[in-house]
């Protein structure tokens, strides 16, 4: 009687296992902790990582955040003479979805003039990376970098304007 | 057992689909199934059905999250799910009396491991309702200098552990009630409620390779220690703890403890020559790593390190083939890092960028040398894509620069 009931308990445990692994897809809902693919393709595929000089005067260098709060951008952009940003780097210490932020800001402002890249919005960026209410602070700090690096470009360009003036 | 056998030829009858490049160790205890669950994929408004994707299962390396059963404990439980299925309060009938031998035998089980009374085991939900009694107890007492230490025996987030036999001590001298939360360290290290001086202590089941949803509460009866219920109702566990306790649960508590007890010195070794193998490994090829917690006094199963100038959820993010926790403050709902780190004096920055490793008793060698091996390379990459790291690089010191706060 007992050795029946085990020998059935063995059987259902088996098809348990072996059945389990068929399960149709999951509906995920979306906690913060799940990476959109988005995401995780700025950090597999990097694009725009890096530095430039920022010596240049045609270099907009802006650093923002704080190693205290978890989350450091560092945006430049290269402008040239006709007020166009030709090409953008970006480095961060942060979140994977403050280092998409900031790689797309990145992807964003190059082929825009000065002025056109100061209309980046940071709604827009946390709309094109699907970001989670919790992390919508991270393009916040994306548009305030590409914000910093534009007003030390113009800083630059004033400096070297008044140069020039003077001589 | 066959149900061991079964398992094994459930793992070889499902398709395993090919793996990332360098090759993710496949044997052990846990099975990489197919998982047809679209990994990573948050479903928005314009995306179609998820596609049944064949995914292997990332490796779990967060064991003080939880732990996997341990198929020792699924063999005591099953015939208490499927055949045994009796309310061990029931007196009038054979299922209830079986049951209700289970039920002690596991209440047995518990005490034995902690050289306690069997009498003085309650069983609840979890820690969390151990927890909440043994507080409680506190706000029942009358006299305004009667007062309760309540201590971690081991730390979840760093692994410290505490001095416990030193604290008992102390309180036993000075008649204070003392309780500590033994979640993390119940069948890990040798704990004797007696011998610690301990009047209170919480054990966590799925903590310990055992079925979650269920605990225990130790309550010390000689001195003895008076709690006040949480629930009320039928008065079963001597009126402490009403409600049907789950003979199939307790089984599963009880078998894990027993197993615990016997495994205890075989897993401490293991799990401390792999612990060694982990830090030496990451130390040696990585520059500014520390480890959180006193190096000393501490449970080797439970790895708190920080990478300087990487932040500890991007890292999760790269890792993504391995299951791990961090302290930082991405990945805590509040956005504040760990208070843990924070109490223990870590820098503000260290505290964002650690991450917990978890070592286990079904932990493979290499499943550590996978991890070390992915963690070096993505600390590598994630170095070179923080302005920190290249500040430092630069010479600059970071604790000159005037950051904008946001």
């Amino acid at each position: 009687m007992a050795a029946a009931g085990a020998g059935r308990l063995r059987r259902a445990a088996s098809a348990l296992l072996l059945r389990s692994p068929r399960l149709p897809a999951r509906e995920l809902s979306a906690p913060a902790r799940l990476y959109h693919k988005k995401v995780v393709d700025h950090y597999e595929n990097p694009r725009n990582v890096g530095s430039l000089d920022k010596t240049s005067k045609n270099v907009g260098t802006g650093l923002v955040g704080a190693p205290a709060c978890g989350d450091v951008m560092k945006l430049q952009i290269q402008v040239d003479e006709k007020g166009k940003i030709v090409d953008a780097r970006f480095k961060t210490f942060g979140c994977g979805s403050a280092i998409a932020s900031s790689s797309l800001a990145t992807e964003w402002v190059k082929g825009k003039t000065v002025e056109e890249a100061l209309t980046i919005k940071n709604t827009d960026i946390a709309k094109e990376l699907c970001l989670p209410p919790v992390k919508l602070h991270c393009s916040m700090l994306a548009e305030d970098a590409i914000k910093a690096a534009l007003a030390d470009y113009k800083l630059k360009q004033e400096s070297k304007k008044g140069e020039a003036e003077k001589e | 057992m066959l149900l061991r056998t079964a398992w094994r030829r459930a793992a070889a009858a499902v398709p395993v689909a090919p793996g990332p490049k360098s090759e993710a160790p496949t044997r052990g205890l846990r099975l990489r199934v197919a998982d047809h669950a679209p990994q990573f994929a948050v479903p928005s408004d314009t995306a179609t059905a998820p596609q049944a994707e064949s995914v292997l299962r990332p490796l779990y390396m967060d064991v003080q999250a939880t732990t996997p059963l341990d198929p020792r404990v699924l063999d005591a439980m099953l015939p208490y799910l499927v055949n045994y299925y009796g309310n061990p309060h029931s007196r009038t009938h054979a299922y209830g009396w079986e049951s209700e031998a289970a039920m002690e035998h596991a209440r047995q089980q518990v005490a034995s491991l902690i050289g306690a009374d069997p009498r003085e085991i309650i069983f609840t939900s979890g820690a969390t309702e151990s927890n909440n009694i043994a507080i409680k107890e506190l706000e029942a007492a009358i006299q305004p200098d009667t007062s309760l230490v309540s201590v971690m025996t081991v730390n979840n987030e760093i692994g410290v552990k505490q001095p416990i036999a030193e604290i008992g001590r102390i309180c036993s001298s000075r008649k204070v009630y003392f309780h500590t939360d033994a979640a993390q360290a119940v069948g890990k290290i040798p704990l004797d409620v007696n011998d610690m001086k301990i009047d209170l202590m919480s054990i966590s089941g799925h903590k310990i390779y055992g079925p979650k949803g269920v605990g225990a509460i130790y309550i010390r009866r000689r001195p003895r220690v008076r709690v006040e219920a949480l629930q009320s109702g039928g008065g079963q566990e001597r009126g402490m703890r009403s409600g049907t306790v789950p003979t199939p649960l307790v089984v599963g508590l009880g078998a894990a403890c027993e197993v615990a007890q016997q495994e205890m010195e075989y897993d401490h070794k293991r799990i401390s020559k792999l612990a060694e193998r982990l830090t030496q490994k990451i130390m040696r090829s990585l520059p500014d790593v520390v480890m959180n917690g006193d190096p000393e006094h501490h449970y080797p199963g439970c790895i708190n390190l920080s990478f300087a100038y990487v932040e500890g959820e991007s890292l999760l993010m790269a890792l993504k083939d391995v299951a791990l926790s961090s302290g930082s403050a991405c990945t805590s709902a509040s956005l504040e890092p760990s208070y843990v780190l924070r109490a223990i004096g870590t820098d503000e920055d260290l505290a964002h960028s650690s991450i917990r490793f978890g070592i286990g008793r079904f932990t493979t060698e290499e499943e550590v040398d996978y991890t070390v091996e992915k963690c070096i390379h993505h600390v590598k990459r994630l170095r070179e894509m923080s302005p920190l790291w290249e500040m430092v690089q630069d010479g600059i010191d970071l604790k000159s620069i005037k950051w904008t706060q946001h």
